[in-house]
């Protein structure tokens, strides 16, 4: 099987704060690190890979700096990593980059599967998964829990919904969102971190893409963030006080007084 | 302090303490309990590669010297010695196969011990056999094909767990020392068993027990090095692997000198937090610079060895005598550091005080190691007279 | 699609098995709310096959509903919802599609704005208008809710924004309200559906589901082992409540996943939220800090939890829990 990985550098924490001058994120000092739903794609790419035969190719859309991840990507055991880099890609939405992962895929030969993990740690949206199947063209399966077999061009997934898990076919190639029940990810081993050492990551850009450069990054987004804030958390209530005798009586005076019991 | 480390170095010990972080740390006090074997972690280990640091590069392996073994170690302390006793004591059963082993043996197993699917032991003691480990009475009689062992040997690690067993027994009764051969049993051999497993008062996730041989046959290749030269081998196993104990020791002393540290950084009485009374501040000072001289002696001592000199008894001793001794003290310093807290089961560092104590008693009694020291004082000043 | 021609605000009203989703009722307010500042008309959207109470949607609201009801619409197949959907805005150019950030919404409904062409806002919190530019305001949270993000689609259209059940309230019914209902006409050939739902599988293994509970108890780290939430459970049977977790715990496998209520679980928002042993992680909080009325109980009196609390218990959460459920028997 030919996997491709779709994965993205995030920051290496959700605890970012606004610079109240430039009212941007300051992402200074911190780490990067590749978002963590992706190292379960990862995993499961590897897995598939262990079990069926073929090749994994990991992509990811970054600035340069975005080449650590893919080499980590390596390490974890992946063949080999894709940089899409170029200045025309920054600033995109998620659409733009759909865009741009779409025209990579297309660029590898003969894909049958690729994975994206369910959502990304800083934009929380889940959309290039479905996005990247639309644009195409390939049927599409989010939330997979458990890939249950691959046989003669049909895979069978378990994918979760709301009160339990559905069990789904489609044909071969195909594109899946994975969520964290479907494996453990697995340690760097000395050898794969040896590979990634050595590996050469080749950048594509517009060129190597051809793609039109207004059709990509922040020209080619349809939505614009015209503002960021951090919440504020206003002191709400009542502490109550006392033994805890005293304020469970307290409560459930307090309950009781709205309505609530 | 800069240790002029390689890449590859550091890769290793950047990698072993990431998986004793994220796999042991969470487990650590569980395994400890429950004197459970810690199963999962060395699949973990194999997964990384880390079975692969001890074995040469022709047979799978990465071909890391004793240093590199060291780092590993040393990371796994750091955060339970229990599991760190089970992996190194890998590479201790597999080195006198890497060193004296045929082509033909070396191609058989160490590619499965590379990989971790084969894990290894090294039986010597017995139970009249300790400190004076040429008083063994498990024999390898010699018959038609093979040999047939008879005898019981105690405080085994990974007896039961590992699949390959090199065992030291006498091949000729009548020579001592000189008749003791070294023989690799496998798991499963007719007449092979295992007896009671030990609970220990420390490194309590590591298995050890006995094992027991009763009219055991084992085929005749399976003898490693030459007959009658099991003790010179395994005293000789015994030098190079021995810095790897004092690896494990100034891991379990780093280990509780982070926890006292941070401590005596929280414990606030008297007004303040207690790092800031010079009683101490006088205590982590010395502990923090004993384990410092204890890892350059290791270091040092592992180079030694890698540099492929011939004598490395004193050096090699040095290092285990010194990084045990200091690892005691300061995993009883920092209990005391810890006061009431350091005492209870729910705080890491009474465990690293109980870890610690092993490390002077195996692979030479501190005091037994002492004396080879002198030994070695006396031949060289005989030598330059 | 990029034109300031398109108008009304349209809201995709999911079904499940025949019942049309309580989101969906949710947005139908909120999009009324929008309808109604941009002047124009409020449409429901359904897909389905013999789906009860289509009439509630105009009850609770919609000037329209556009149906499309046929038997191969029953278990929601995606290519087919994503070609019909698609069909029917570059038919009727809404300005503004709304749909709940559901399972089935968040994995369809961006590609329909793909297929479309124009921008989606995931699982936002707020909605609101800008009648003079005619632009949809769209908040999200980003980092796991530690920041907030406005966002807006200026020249694409329609503007898509997907908003997580429980963020908004229903309205009441109005059941005089006159409406239109549109039947689609849906013609399976002119779509592909690629992938087959073999199977559906339940798994609620409590008794009182989440999402429709008044009450929800919910516990954490501080609960210390998984048999402690047999403590949370006997407070939550004398209170008829449902059983939540944070994701910490769910994690470690002291509960299961459908339990789990924050920003990669269920957004919940019930008259009383009752959080034992939680500290108050912004990816916690995202999950259910609209409830009615929060109580908190913890050791720590600086967890955050307190900050969102209306009633804050600093105590040892093992005496005040079991002294809670004792006194409630006895009333």
């Amino acid at each position: 099987m030919n996997i491709v990985v779709c994965l993205k550098q995030v920051p290496g924490t959700t605890q970012v704060k606004i610079n109240p001058e430039t009212n941007n994120l300051i992402r200074d000092g911190i780490k990067n690190i590749i978002n963590p739903l992706d190292t379960y794609a990862i995993e499961e790419a590897v897995r598939l890979r262990e079990r069926f035969g073929g090749g994994v190719t990991a992509v990811s859309m970054g600035p340069p700096q975005t080449e650590s991840a893919l080499r980590e990507a390596i390490s974890l055991g992946v063949d080999e990593g894709i940089l899409l880099s170029d200045p025309a890609f920054a600033g995109a939405d998620t659409w733009a980059t759909s865009r741009t992962l779409a025209a990579a895929v297309r660029r590898l030969a003969q894909t049958d599967l690729v994975i994206c993990g369910r959502q990304t740690l800083d934009g929380d949206t889940g959309h290039v998964g479905p996005q990247l199947a639309q644009m195409l063209d390939l049927p599409f399966i989010a939330y997979v829990s458990s890939i249950e077999d691959v046989a003669e061009g049909q895979m069978h997934v378990r994918r979760l919904v709301e009160d339990g898990y559905e069990i789904v076919a489609s044909p071969l190639p195909a594109v899946i969102t994975v969520v964290k029940e479907i494996n453990t990810p697995r340690l760097p081993s000395l050898r794969g971190i040896a590979r990634s050492r050595s590996a050469t990551i080749p950048v594509w850009g517009v060129k190597e893409l051809n793609v039109d450069p207004k059709g990509v990054g922040m020209s080619g987004s349809f939505t614009r963030v015209v503002r960021i804030y951090a919440p504020e958390r206003a002191c709400r209530g009542e502490i109550l006080q006392g033994t805890p005798e005293n304020q469970v009586d307290c409560l459930i005076d307090r309950l009781k007084k709205n309505g609530l019991i | 302090m800069e240790y002029f480390f390689t890449e590859e170095q550091k890769t290793i010990k950047s990698l072993a303490r990431k998986i004793a972080e994220e796999k042991v740390l969470p487990v650590r006090a569980e395994l400890d309990e429950k004197g459970e074997f810690p199963r999962a972690i060395i699949q973990d280990l194999a997964g990384a590669d880390m079975f692969r640091v001890f074995v040469p590069v022709e047979y799978e392996g990465l071909g890391g010297g004793c240093l590199e073994l060291c780092l590993v170690v040393e990371e796994l302390s750091r955060i339970c010695g229990g599991v760190a006793t089970t992996y190194a004591v890998n590479a201790l059963g597999s080195y006198t196969l890497i060193e004296y082993g045929t082509e033909a043996q070396k191609r058989k197993y160490l590619p499965d011990i590379a990989a971790g699917k084969k894990l290894t032991a090294f039986a010597i003691s017995e139970a009249t056999a300790g400190s004076d480990a040429s008083n063994i009475k498990t024999t390898a009689d010699r018959v038609e094909g093979g040999y047939v062992l008879n005898g019981t040997k105690q405080f085994i690690t990974n007896a039961g767990e590992a699949e390959l067993y090199t065992v030291v027994a006498l091949t000729d009764r009548t020579r001592g020392a000189r008749g003791a051969s070294t023989i690799l049993v496998e798991k499963g051999t007719p007449g092979f068993t295992f007896g009671k497993k030990e609970k220990k008062m420390g490194i309590r996730t590591s298995a050890t027990g006995e094992l027991i041989f009763r009219n055991c046959l084992v085929p005749e290749e399976n003898l490693i090095g030459k007959p009658g030269l099991g003790f010179i081998q395994a005293m000789r196993l015994f030098d190079r692997s021995r810095p790897g104990i004092g690896a494990q020791a100034v891991g379990i002393a780093q280990g509780a000198l982070e926890v006292a540290v941070d401590y005596a950084q929280q414990r606030v009485q008297f007004g303040q937090p207690i790092i800031s009374l010079p009683v101490v501040q006088d205590m982590l000072a010395e502990m923090a610079t004993q384990v410092e001289a204890a890892r350059a002696l290791v270091y040092a001592a592992a180079r030694t060895v890698d540099s492929g000199a011939r004598r490395i008894t004193e050096e090699s001793a040095m290092a285990k005598v010194f990084a045990s001794d200091v690892a005691m003290k300061v995993t009883t310093d920092a209990v005391q550091i810890c006061g009431g807290t350091g005492y209870m089961k729910d705080f890491p560092v009474e465990k690293m005080m109980r870890d610690a104590k092993i490390t002077q008693i195996y692979e030479g009694a501190n005091q037994i190691l002492r004396n080879a020291i002198a030994v070695e004082l006396r031949k060289r000043k005989a030598r330059t007279e | 699609m990029s034109d300031k021609s398109c108008r009304g605000v349209w809201v995709f009203a999911e079904q499940r098995r025949g019942r049309i989703k309580n989101v969906a009722y949710e947005l139908l307010a909120k999009g009324r709310e929008l309808a109604d500042a941009l002047h124009t008309e409020l449409s429901a959207v359904c897909f389905g096959h013999k789906i009860d109470d289509i009439d509630r949607l105009i009850a609770r609201g919609a000037n329209k509903v556009y149906l499309a009801d046929s038997p191969e619409l029953a278990d929601n197949q995606e290519d087919l919802l994503t070609g019909q959907l698609v069909e029917l805005v570059q038919q009727h150019r809404p300005e503004i599609v709304l749909a709940g950030a559901t399972a089935l919404g968040r994995a369809f409904i961006p590609r329909v704005a793909a297929a479309v062409k124009t921008g989606l806002s995931a699982d936002c919190l707020d909605l609101d208008v800008d009648a003079e530019k005619q632009l949809l305001l769209q908040t999200k949270p980003t980092f796991g809710g530690n920041i907030m993000a406005v966002i807006t689609c200026p020249e694409a259209r329609p503007q898509m924004a997907t908003v997580r059940p429980h963020v908004f309230s229903q309205r009441e019914p109005e059941g005089q309200r006159k409406g239109e209902i549109i039947k689609v006409d849906f013609r399976r050939e002119r779509f592909t559906a690629r992938t087959k739902l073999i199977e559906f599988i339940e798994e609620v293994t409590e008794t009182v589901k989440m999402e429709e509970a008044e009450v929800i108890v919910a516990g954490g780290r501080g609960l210390q082992k998984a048999e402690n939430f047999e403590m949370l459970r006997e407070l939550a049977s004398v209170m008829g409540a449902a059983v939540g977790a944070t994701r910490a715990v769910v994690d470690e496998g002291w509960i299961g996943y459908p339990h789990q209520i924050g920003q990669t679980g269920k957004t919940v928002c019930p008259r009383l939220y009752i959080a034992v042993g939680i500290s108050g992680a912004l990816q916690h909080l995202v999950g259910m800090q609209t409830s009615d009325c929060i109580v908190a109980i913890n050791d720590d009196p600086h967890a955050p939890i307190f900050e969102v609390a209306t009633y804050g218990i600093v105590g040892d959460l093992f005496q005040v829990v079991p002294l809670l459920t004792e006194k409630l028997k006895k009333r």
